[in-house]
C-alpha cells in the first residue's frame, strides 16, 4: 500500500505542476471518476470490485515487481563494478550452482503462489454476480470476504454500436442511445465536463445498487468492449453474445469510461459516461422516462449535474 | 571420402575454387548460400524496420498533444477531401497506420533478422556444418518474403472500408470489424501478405530444424550445442507448430470474405471469438518466437565479454524448451475480457505465471555469468545488459497483466502498450541491436566504430525507456490503445513519449551512420576480434567466413563440454 499511496503523492505533485496549464486545470476538480492530469496510477475506485483490485495491484503486485526489478539492477550493478575486467582480471571459470539455480527456481513459484491466492480471490469477486449471500473482498483481499453486496435489483442491456452505445434498462422496457458530444455541443451544453469523456445522454444508475449488467454488441456490428475504471469493469461487446458483469457504485457522481476494444474510426470517439443518482431520483427518473418514452425529458427531472 | 587431399585445399584456400562462386546479382538473387541469405535477411529487415519506424513516428506526432493534428491533414492529402470527410478519413488513416507497423515490425523486422538473418547465418557456423540443409528451400523462403512485404504495403492502396484505402482493423484482424468492418479488397492483401510470409517462415524452419538435428559437426551433442543454436531450434519448432493455425484462421477468414462461410459471422451462427483463439494460438506462441532468439544471442554476448562459459546451460537450454511448450497452453490471456468463465480465466491466469519461472531462471543464470567474470563493456556487452535489464521491465508487468484480476483494469489500455514494447521493442530489438554489433566484424570482416555504437546504445537506451515507460502510467489511468485522440488528462505523459521517440530517432541516425562509417573506414576486425571469450565456431573462421566453409567438418572435442 506505501507504493500506492507514494504513486498517488506523485501523481498530485505532477497534477500541481500542470495547474497552470488552463487546458488541464479543471482535471483536479473531479477527483473521482476520470483521470487526472499527470496520473501515474489505477483510478480512484467507487466499488468493491475496484477497491480489490487497486488493493492487489498496489499491494502484493507492486511490491513484487518493484523488488524483482530493484534486485536484478543491483544484481547487474553490482557484476559491472565488481567484475569488471579492471577490478577482475582473471575471470572464474565455475559454471553450475545447484544450490543457487534451485532457490531461483524455488523462490519465485513460492512468490507466484502469494500472488496467486489474492488474484484468484479477486478474479473470482468480477465474475460471480452477488446473490446477497456471498461476500466480498474488497479492500482486504487476504480476507475471506468481508464486504457484503445486495442481490442485483437492476439489470441493464448495454450495446455496442459503430460509434455509440445502447443502454436499456431491461424490466422497465425502456432504452436510450448514447453519444459523444463534438466541442460545440459540450461547450454550449455541459462546459464542465472533459472532452472526449462527455455524452448527450449519460447512463443514470442507483447509487448502493448491484447492477447486473448484460453487454453484446449490434449483430450486424463489430466488437466493442464497455469499460469504466473507477468501477473496475471491462468486458467485451460482442456480436451474437451476451456477456455479464456487474458494479455496485457507492458514491453518486459521473463516472467516465471509453470503449475498449478497437472497433473502427471512431472508436476513440464513442465514450461511456454512467451518472449515479440517489434511489429516490432514479425512481423518479425511471418513471418519467417510462411516462414519457424521452430520456430528455425524464432527465430533466434529476437535479442540474452541470 | 579417399580424395581428402582434395577437400584439405577446399578448406584451406577458400580463393582456389572461385569457379563456384556466383558474381554479381546472381550471386544474391539465386542465392543458395546460408550467409548471403542471411545477409539478405539483414538487409530486408532493416528496409522494413525503416518503413516500420516512420509509421510509429507519425503516430507518435500526432499523440504529442491532446487533438487531431496530422491526420485529418494526410487524409486531405491522400483523398482530396476536405472537412469532416477528412477527419473521418483521418481518425481510420490512424488506425491502418498501426495496424501496418504492428504487422511490419512482427513479420517484416524482427522475425526476419532472428530467424532469417541471424539465424541463417550463424547457426549453421556454430554447429559446425558447411551450409544448411536444404538452400535452395533457404532461397525461396528468403525470396517469397519481398513480395510479402509489397502486398502488405499494396493493401495500404486498396479499400479498406468505404471512401478509404488500407485496412484498419489492428494486427490481430478480428472480426467482424474484419469482415463486414472493412469489406473492401484491402485486408485480402493483407492475408495473402501474411500467408506467403508464413509460408517463408515455415520452409525457414523446416531448413533450420533439418541443419540443427541433421548437420551437427561430429562430436557436437545436442547437449554440446551453442545456446543459440538451441534457441534457433526451439523457435523453428514454435514456428512449425503455430504459424499453420494462423493460416487456417486466416484462410477462414478469407472465405468468410469472400466466399459465403460463416465461421465468424453471428448472423450465421458463426463466433467471432473463435477467431480469436485462433489468432492467439498462433499470436502468443509467436511472442517467443520473436524472443527467444534473443536470448540464445545474449547468452553468447554475455559469456564472450565476461570471458566466461556461460551459466547453468542445461538449465539455459531447457528453459527455453519449457518456455515454448507452455507457451503454447497460454493463449487465452490475451481474452480475459472476452467473457470467458470463471474457470478457463483462473486456468489461463495459472498458467501463465507459470512461465515467470524459466524467466526467471534465464535472467539470474546471465548475471550468473557475469558473477566472477572479468566484464569488458564493448558495445554488443551493453546491449546484451540492457537486454537483462529492459527485458525484466517488460517481464515483471507481463505477470501483473497475467493476473486475470488485476488484467481487468489494464487490458487493452497503454499498460499493454507498455510490456509489449518493452519485451519487443526494447527485448527483442536489443538482443538484435547485440547480435549486430557482436557479429558485424564476423559477418563484414571489418570493425565497427567503438564510440558510435556506444553513443548508439546510450542514446537508444533514453529514447526507448523515455517512450514506453509512461505508457505504463497512461494505462494505469485508463487511457485505451489505439486511440488518435485521448482525454486532456493524458497530455503530459503522450507528450514525454513523443519527445522518447525524437531521441529514439536520433539514435537510429547514429546506428546507420555507425555502419556506414565502419564499411567505408575498413579496418580489418580479425578472425576473432573478441578474444578468448568468443568460443563458438563461427571466431575460427575468416572474417568474413569463405564462401564455403567446414569442407572438413571440425571435431569437436569430448572436453569442450559446458
Amino acid at each position: 500500500m506505501v507504493t500506492g499511496q507514494f504513486a498517488r503523492k506523485m501523481g498530485a505533485v505532477f497534477a500541481a505542476v500542470l495547474a497552470s496549464a488552463p487546458a488541464l486545470a479543471f482535471a483536479q476538480e473531479v477527483p473521482k471518476g476520470h483521470p487526472m492530469a499527470g496520473q501515474l496510477h489505477l483510478q480512484e475506485p467507487v466499488t468493491p470490485i475496484m477497491d480489490s483490485i487497486v488493493a492487489f495491484h498496489n499491494g502484493p503486485l507492486m511490491w513484487t515487481i518493484s523488488l524483482i526489478v530493484l534486485f536484478v539492477l543491483a544484481l547487474l550493478v553490482i557484476c559491472m563494478v565488481r567484475f569488471n575486467a579492471k577490478a577482475n582480471p582473471v575471470p572464474a571459470r565455475f559454471t553450475h550452482n545447484t544450490l543457487i539455480e534451485v532457490i531461483w527456481t524455488v523462490v519465485p513459484i513460492v512468490v507466484l503462489i502469494i500472488i496467486a491466492i489474492p488474484s484468484f480471490g479477486v478474479l473470482s469477486d468480477q465474475m460471480t454476480v452477488p446473490d446477497g449471500q456471498r461476500k466480498y473482498l474488497g479492500s482486504n483481499i487476504f480476507s475471506f470476504g468481508e464486504v457484503d453486496v445486495p442481490a442485483p435489483g437492476l439489470t441493464l442491456k448495454i450495446s455496442g454500436e459503430q460509434w455509440y452505445w445502447n443502454y436499456e434498462y431491461v424490466d422497465q422496457g425502456v432504452a436510450f442511445d448514447s453519444n459523444i458530444l463534438s466541442e460545440d455541443q459540450r461547450h454550449e451544453l455541459k462546459p464542465n465536463q472533459p472532452r472526449l469523456l462527455a455524452v448527450d445522454n449519460e447512463l443514470i444508475v442507483p447509487v448502493d445498487t448491484t447492477v447486473r449488467v448484460q453487454v453484446t454488441s449490434s449483430p450486424s456490428g463489430v466488437i466493442h468492449a464497455f469499460a469504466v475504471p473507477s468501477f473496475g469493469v471491462k468486458m467485451d461487446a460482442v456480436p451474437g453474445r451476451l456477456n455479464e458483469t456487474w458494479f455496485n457504485v457507492r458514491e453518486t457522481g459521473i463516472y467516465y469510461g471509453q470503449c475498449s476494444e478497437l472497433c473502427g474510426k471512431d472508436h476513440a470517439f464513442m465514450p461511456i459516461a454512467v451518472r449515479v443518482v440517489t434511489a429516490d431520483e432514479f425512481e423518479a427518473f425511471i418513471a418519467a422516462f417510462k411516462e414519457s418514452r424521452d430520456y430528455q425529458t425524464a432527465a430533466a427531472a434529476l437535479p442540474a449535474f452541470n | 571420402m579417399t580424395d581428402t587431399a582434395h577437400l584439405e585445399a577446399h578448406a584451406t584456400g577458400h580463393d582456389a575454387h572461385a569457379h563456384h562462386e556466383p558474381t554479381g546479382w546472381r550471386r544474391w538473387v539465386y542465392s543458395t548460400n546460408h550467409k548471403d541469405i542471411g545477409v539478405m535477411y539483414l538487409v530486408f529487415s532493416i528496409v522494413a524496420g525503416i518503413i516500420g519506424g516512420l509509421l510509429s513516428g507519425v503516430m507518435r506526432m500526432e499523440l504529442q498533444e491532446p487533438g487531431i493534428q496530422i491526420f485529418h491533414g494526410l487524409a486531405a492529402m491522400v483523398y482530396g477531401v476536405d472537412g469532416a470527410t477528412a477527419l473521418d478519413a483521418g481518425k481510420q488513416l490512424y488506425n491502418v497506420f498501426t495496424t501496418a507497423h504492428a504487422l511490419i515490425m512482427v513479420f517484416f523486422v524482427v522475425m526476419p533478422a532472428t530467424m532469417g538473418g541471424f539465424a541463417n547465418y550463424f547457426a549453421p557456423l556454430m554447429v559446425g556444418a558447411p551450409d544448411t540443409a536444404f538452400p535452395r528451400i533457404n532461397n525461396i523462403a528468403f525470396w517469397l518474403l519481398p513480395p510479402a512485404l509489397l502486398l502488405l504495403l499494396m493493401s495500404l492502396f486498396f479499400e479498406g472500408t468505404a471512401g478509404t484505402t488500407g485496412f484498419g482493423g489492428g494486427w490481430t484482424i478480428y472480426p467482424p470489424l474484419a469482415t463486414t468492418g472493412h469489406p473492401g479488397p484491402s485486408l485480402d492483401f493483407v492475408i495473402l501478405s501474411i500467408h506467403i510470409a508464413g509460408v517463408s517462415s515455415i520452409l525457414g524452419a523446416i531448413n533450420l530444424i533439418t541443419t540443427v538435428l541433421n548437420m551437427r559437426a561430429p562430436g557436437m551433442t545436442l547437449h554440446k550445442m551453442p545456446l543459440f543454436a538451441w534457441s534457433v531450434l526451439v523457435t523453428a519448432f514454435m514456428l512449425l507448430l503455430a504459424l499453420p493455425v494462423l493460416a487456417g484462421a486466416i484462410t477462414m477468414l478469407l472465405t468468410d470474405r469472400n466466399f459465403g462461410t460463416s465461421f465468424f459471422k453471428p448472423e450465421e451462427g458463426g463466433d467471432p471469438v473463435l477467431f480469436q483463439h485462433l489468432f492467439w494460438f498462433f499470436g502468443h506462441p509467436e511472442v517467443y518466437i520473436m524472443i527467444l532468439p534473443g536470448f540464445g544471442i545474449v547468452s553468447h554476448v554475455v559469456s564472450t565479454f565476461s570471458r566466461k562459459p556461460v551459466f547453468g546451460y542445461m538449465a539455459m537450454a531447457y528453459a527455453m524448451v519449457a518456455i515454448a511448450f507452455v507457451g503454447f497452453v497460454v493463449w487465452a490471456h490475451h481474452m480475459y475480457t472476452t467473457g470467458l468463465s470463471l474457470d478457463v480465466q483462473r486456468y489461463f491466469a495459472a498458467a501463465t505465471m507459470v512461465i515467470a519461472v524459466p524467466t526467471g531462471v534465464k535472467i539470474f543464470s546471465w548475471i550468473a555469468t557475469m558473477w566472477g567474470g572479468s566484464i569488458s563493456f564493448r558495445t554488443p556487452m551493453l546491449w546484451a545488459i540492457g537486454f537483462i535489464f529492459l527485458f525484466t521491465v517488460g517481464g515483471v508487468t507481463g505477470v501483473v497483466l497475467a493476473n486475470a484480476g488485476a488484467d481487468r483494469a489494464l487490458h487493452d489500455t497503454y499498460y499493454v502498450v507498455a510490456h509489449f514494447h518493452y519485451v519487443l521493442s526494447l527485448g527483442a530489438v536489443f538482443s538484435i541491436f547485440a547480435a549486430w554489433y557482436y557479429w558485424y566484424p564476423k559477418m563484414f570482416g571489418y570493425m565497427y566504430n567503438e564510440f558510435l555504437g556506444k553513443l548508439h546504445f546510450w542514446i537508444m537506451f533514453i529514447g526507448v525507456n523515455l517512450i514506453f515507460f509512461p505508457q505504463h502510467f497512461l494505462g494505469l489511468s485508463g487511457m485505451p490503445r489505439r486511440y488518435i485522440d485521448y482525454p486532456d488528462a493524458f497530455a503530459m505523459w503522450n507528450r514525454v513519449s513523443s519527445i522518447g521517440y525524437y531521441v529514439t530517432f536520433v539514435a537510429m541516425v547514429i546506428f546507420f551512420y555507425a555502419t556506414w562509417e565502419a564499411s567505408r573506414k575498413k579496418r580489418p576486425a580479425g578472425d576473432n576480434p573478441w578474444g578468448d571469450g568468443a568460443t563458438t565456431l563461427e571466431w575460427t573462421l575468416s572474417s568474413p567466413p569463405p564462401f564455403h566453409q567446414f569442407t572438413t567438418l571440425p571435431k569437436i572435442e569430448s572436453t569442450n563440454a559446458h
